[in-house]
């Protein structure tokens, strides 16, 4: 007979302290993302015939081979933070917001909008930057706030309601992409303002002027690969609302009001606390946050919408969020390696002539592995023995 | 303890795994190096070190790809260059994930990259605007000879002449069952892929080689918004024949709506299909007449070589009939007795020059014969309110036909011309 049941407390040693146990919850996870590269790496033998071990190598130097690989793993591991970031205060108040795919459509569509029938326009570049930012968190915020105001008054279930609204973002970027396709008639919107670059986010200090500056000295390298880089913007906006989410959620009146709204609504109502109001500032904060995700994907990185913007980002970030229990340093390092992962898998594919498909499969594989192991670390198995040998 | 013993054992499970692939390993190699001594058979490797890119929108799976990789695999054994130079990338989507994967294929190393759909070219644009010495080539594109960049080449082939004669093929059909009584209404059905210039183009070419063949004929043209949707192109395929087309032709890359006529066919409804890209007659083996095909080949042997030599590389380049660059696949059992020897009669004289497709003669519209036809081969910024690229305006017209393709390699004949009707979801 096999029992299983919630663990209390982590033991995987009897007799320890429970502090060494938080660190062997940890080895654990490490562990199943080793047994799940064993595991993609028994694929990848079975279809390329080839040494696994090499086959990892290749999947580091497909992510950091070249500066260029680097900022591009720094990008979409920004992305992917600051979505899960945005999770943050929702599913601690233990709102389960499934809509953060949208809630980044929403924001792209804003921003893209803004990118086109403003930027022909003379408004100053960042003034435009700052009104599409503003844009795609107001969409983000909305997206966000109307299945929050449906639980707060009618107690809808917001799991249901915000996965529908994922797809209703994405028929309206299906709606509207022929509306701004270009050319006409080619069903996609390519690149926005390609030509005069308008609302794109662009390095803080151009590529002229570094050609500029000495080339020898060790300054213009460092300059080259940090403000140089156009990706390092969306890197800073995103690691400065991550040290903040983290300091409003543990050191705020809001932060506390959250963790309890999501512990107990009774307790919270019985402490005085506006439930209500809290939802929806919560979910209003939430969204603008991954809104803001879609801001950074349109303007910062793809120029274009299509509804591969959010590109399942949102359905990732939930696990990124849950991983790290709602940590916001945590989720730094869990979207660094999921990045990696994803990145890595796509270099697999390429070097070895594969389909990308395979990539989705190896990142499919180590994702049930660690999210497994999140099973092991919650739960206990024991198997009990039976009384008598034999039938 | 038990964990712990499990855990070490999947260790060692995993050293030995390690350790075999070590062993095993060896053996493969040397078939690996006859393989690619056999593939530089030809001539000696003219540029051992070049590596290549390859940017697909989708993978062997699906016809139109499936056309390109052939025809670069053949470029590359033209020119005696080997497999193992070349880097594929496969089912890259027309987004941003093209521009992530053109710098990519940079960062490799690659010194020309190929792309194989209309929607990768603005991100290969981007990607060539930051690295001048890298030439990129997005086929069916067409910005290469206005966007100012030396180092972006676009490549098309003339399509419009295998449409041509696979609207023949069609016309000797339809001729054959009016003659027999089969059929009363010349009508003919068409699955679109978008309203954009190169279907557009294709279509017309189609219609007026059934034209040449029935005067009287008609079509109905039926968008589904997408390039590749077997579902869709099937559904649109039974929409027309319930319409009353007994003639299915298709610019859309998937199977559906051969197999749809097929299955039609079988069910005792008169009805013939012409495709695209690929031989339908896998699917459809007595329904399909035949497909117009791009011989890609050609043209990647001819941008590849220009490459290798070190010439100023062209912003277009075409290849028709004369070039080999396009074809019809092999005729299905269902075509009308005599359509070889006309076709080969058409394919004569379109090489030979007498025979133009779009020869003004044979199309009107609003009623009227078309003498002139300025084309402006600017384009706009993304609302539309200012120029992108400024293009020359050139008259398309002269000598009594529509000259396509001869300006800029991607198809620009966008008149709709009297006999053929759009349906749009508006009406």
């Amino acid at each position: 007979m096999i029992h299983i049941s919630k663990r209390v407390d982590f033991t995987l040693f009897k007799g320890r302290a429970a502090g060494l146990n938080r660190f062997v919850g940890w080895g654990v996870r490490l562990i199943a993302v080793l047994l799940s590269l064993v595991v993609s790496g028994l694929l990848i033998y079975a279809i390329t015939r080839l040494n696994p071990l090499k086959v990892y190598g290749v999947m580091a130097n497909g992510v950091f081979g070249t500066p260029r690989r680097t900022w591009a793993w720094l990008r979409d591991l920004a992305l992917l933070l600051c979505i899960s970031v945005g999770l943050a205060p929702a599913f601690k108040m233990r709102f389960w917001n499934i809509g953060a795919e949208g809630q980044v459509l929403v924001g792209g569509i804003a921003t893209a909008a803004c990118m086109i029938f403003l930027g022909s326009t003379s408004i100053p570049s960042v003034l435009l930057l700052v009104i599409m930012a503003c844009a795609a968190m107001a969409a983000g915020a909305v997206w966000g706030v109307v299945p929050a105001v449906f639980k707060a008054k009618w107690n809808t279930n917001e799991t249901l309601f915000t996965l529908m609204m994922n797809y209703i973002a994405i028929q309206l970027t299906l709606f509207f992409i022929p509306k701004w396709e270009h050319p006409k008639g080619s069903n996609t919107v390519g690149l926005i303002n390609a030509v005069t670059n308008r609302g794109w986010i662009t390095p803080i200090v151009s590529a002229d002027a570094i050609s500029k500056m000495d080339p020898n000295a060790w300054t213009t390298a460092l300059v080259k690969n940090t403000v140089g880089q156009s990706y390092f913007i969306n890197l800073l906006i995103v690691l400065v609302i991550t040290v903040c989410m983290y300091f409003y959620l543990c050191r705020s009146k809001h932060g506390y009001e959250i963790a309890v709204v999501g512990q107990s609504e009774n307790t919270a109502r019985y402490a005085a606390m506006n439930v209500k109001k809290v939802i929806i500032r919560s979910m209003t904060l939430s969204g603008a946050i991954c809104g803001l995700g879609g801001f950074l994907a349109v303007a910062g990185a793809d120029h274009t919408i299509s509804t591969a913007t959010a590109g399942g980002r949102g359905f990732v970030a939930i696990i990124v969020a849950w991983l790290a229990k709602f940590n916001t340093f945590v989720m730094v390092l869990i979207s660094a390696m999921l990045v990696f992962l994803e990145k890595g898998a796509v270099a697999i594919a390429s070097e070895f002539s594969l389909s990308n498909d395979v990539s989705n499969i190896i990142t499919g594989i180590i994702l049930f592995f660690i999210l497994g192991s999140e099973f092991f670390i919650n739960y206990e198995i024991k198997f009990s023995k039976r009384s008598g040998k034999g039938a | 303890m038990k964990k712990f013993l499990a855990i070490i054992l999947c260790l060692v499970m995993v050293l030995a795994l390690i350790a075999c692939n070590r062993e095993e390993s060896k053996p493969d190699k040397p078939d690996e190096s006859k393989n690619t001594e056999e593939a530089s058979k030809p001539d000696t490797n003219p540029n051992p070190d070049l590596k290549i890119g390859v940017i697909l929108v989708g993978d062997e799976n699906e016809g139109y790809t499936a056309a390109h990789i052939e025809g670069f695999k053949e470029a590359i054994k033209n020119l005696g260059l080997s497999e193992d130079q070349v880097t594929w990338k496969y089912v890259i989507h027309e987004n941003a994930e093209c521009y992530d994967t053109a710098i990519d294929l940079v960062d490799k190393g690659c010194k020309i990259i190929f792309s194989n759909s209309y929607g990768h070219q603005s991100y290969m644009v981007q990607a060539a605007q930051e690295n001048p010495d890298v030439v990129f080539c997005p086929a069916t594109g067409d910005t290469a000879n206005v966007c100012g960049l030396p180092n972006v080449v676009n490549l098309f082939p003339f399509t419009y002449e295998s449409r041509y004669v696979s609207g023949v093929v069609a016309g000797m059909k339809l001729k054959e069952l009016m003659d027999a009584g089969t059929v009363t209404d010349p009508y003919v059905g068409y699955v679109g892929a978008y309203p954009y210039a190169e279907v557009v183009s294709g279509y017309t070419a189609f219609f007026l080689g059934i034209k040449s063949i029935v005067p009287e004929a008609h079509m109905d043209v039926m968008y589904t918004s997408s390039w590749f949707d077997l579902n869709k192109e099937n559904e649109t395929a039974k929409a027309l024949m319930a319409r009353g087309c007994v003639i299915i032709g298709q610019h859309a890359d998937s199977t559906g709506a051969p197999s749809a006529v097929e299955a039609a066919l079988a069910e005792g409804k008169v009805a013939y299909s012409v495709g695209y890209n690929i031989d339908m007659l896998k699917v459809a083996p007595t329904a399909a007449l035949t497909s117009a095909q791009n011989n890609w080949s050609v043209l990647y042997t001819a941008v590849l070589k220009d490459f290798l030599d070190g010439k100023t590389m062209a912003h277009d380049y075409t290849a028709g009939y004369n070039d080999n660059g396009v074809m019809i696949s092999a005729l299905g059992a269902s075509c009308a007795p005599g359509t070889a020897e006309k076709v080969e009669e058409v394919i004569a004289a379109i090489k030979d020059g007498s025979l133009h497709v779009f020869d003004i003669n044979t199309f009107t519209v609003d009623g009227k014969k078309v003498e002139s036809n300025v084309y402006d081969f600017s384009t706009w910024n993304a609302d539309y309110t200012a120029i992108q690229y400024e293009g020359e305006k050139i008259e398309t017209i002269s000598d009594g036909y529509f000259h396509e393709s001869v300006y800029r390699s991607a198809p620009y004949f966008d008149l709709r011309i009297d006999g053929i009707t759009e349906l749009t979801d508006t009406n």
